[in-house]
C-alpha cells in the first residue's frame, strides 16, 4: 500500500518536472523582465528613491523585510534565553 | 575575555568612533547610497565587538548594557512596524510621505542626479528604525556570548557576574 502510493507521487511529480523541462525557453534566451522593467522605470518617480534595491526592499516588498526583522528579533530573544542566568 | 596588549587598545582607541559613525552613515543614507539598515547595523555591531574582544569583557561591560540594548532593539522593531502601520489610510506599508513636497519629500528627477538626503518619504525613517534594531541586536548577541565564554572558562568557580 505505502509503495504504491508513494510511487503515484513519483510519477506526478515527475510527470509535472518532465513537462515544466519540455515547456522551458530555449537556452539563451532571457527570462521574463517586465517587472524589472517596471521597477528600472518608475521605481525613482514613484518612490523619490536613487537607490532602487532599497525602494524595492522597504516599499514594493515591505512584507518581507517586516519578516525579516521579525526573525532577528526572535532569534535575538532565543538568544537572550540560551544564555540566562541558570545558578545565583 | 582577558583584555589585549597596550597596541590593540590604543589603535581602538583611536578608530572604533570612525567605525561607529561610517556605519551611521551607511544606515542614513541608505537611500541614496548602497547599503541601509541591515548592513550599517551589522558595521556598528562590528565596532561593538572590536571593543569587546580588545578591552575585555569587564571593561566593555561599563559602556554596553545589555538591557539598554535590549530596550533600543524592541523599540527599533515597534518604531517600524508604527510606521508600517501610519500609511494604513491606503494600505499597508504604503509610502504616504513620498513626493508630498513636506518631511522627506522632495520630488526627484528621474536618471543620473547628485541625490537629495530630503527624499524617498518613509525609507529613511524605516532604514533608521531597522538599523537602531540590528546594531542592538547583534550588540546583545556579543555581549552575551563574551559572557558565556567567561562563564565556561570559570567552570569550578560557578562564578557568573551578569
Amino acid at each position: 500500500m505505502k509503495k504504491i502510493v508513494f510511487g503515484i507521487a513519483f510519477i506526478l511529480f515527475f510527470s509535472f518536472m518532465l513537462v515544466s523541462a519540455i515547456n522551458m525557453r530555449p537556452f539563451g534566451e532571457p527570462t521574463f523582465s517586465e517587472m524589472d522593467d517596471y521597477f528600472i522605470k518608475n521605481a525613482q518617480s514613484e518612490v523619490g528613491a536613487n537607490n532602487v534595491v532599497t525602494s524595492i526592499v522597504f516599499d514594493y516588498r515591505g512584507f518581507d523585510t517586516l519578516g525579516e526583522a521579525t526573525v532577528l528579533f526572535t532569534t535575538i530573544s532565543g538568544i537572550i534565553a540560551l544564555f540566562r542566568r541558570v545558578n545565583k | 575575555m582577558k583584555e589585549m596588549s597596550k597596541i590593540v587598545k590604543n589603535i581602538t582607541k583611536l578608530v572604533y568612533g570612525f567605525i561607529i559613525i561610517f556605519g551611521f552613515y551607511v544606515i542614513v543614507h541608505g537611500h541614496l547610497t548602497p547599503g541601509g539598515g541591515f548592513q550599517g547595523g551589522a558595521v556598528v555591531a562590528s565596532a561593538f565587538a572590536l571593543l569587546l574582544i580588545s578591552y575585555g569583557q569587564l571593561e566593555a561591560k561599563k559602556l554596553l548594557k545589555v538591557d539598554i540594548f535590549s530596550l533600543l532593539e524592541s523599540c527599533g522593531l515597534t518604531a517600524f512596524i508604527v510606521i508600517a502601520f501610519l500609511g494604513l489610510g491606503t494600505t499597508f506599508f504604503y509610502n504616504f510621505l513620498a513626493n508630498s513636497g513636506g518631511w522627506f519629500g522632495n520630488a526627484v528627477t528621474p536618471g543620473i542626479n547628485p541625490g537629495d538626503m530630503n527624499t524617498a518619504g518613509v525609507l529613511p525613517l524605516m532604514n533608521m528604525a531597522v538599523g537602531l534594531e540590528v546594531f542592538a541586536g547583534l550588540g546583545i548577541i556579543v555581549l552575551l556570548m563574551a559572557e558565556g565564554a567567561e562563564y565556561t572558562n570559570k567552570e569550578g568557580e560557578h562564578r557568573n557576574d551578569r
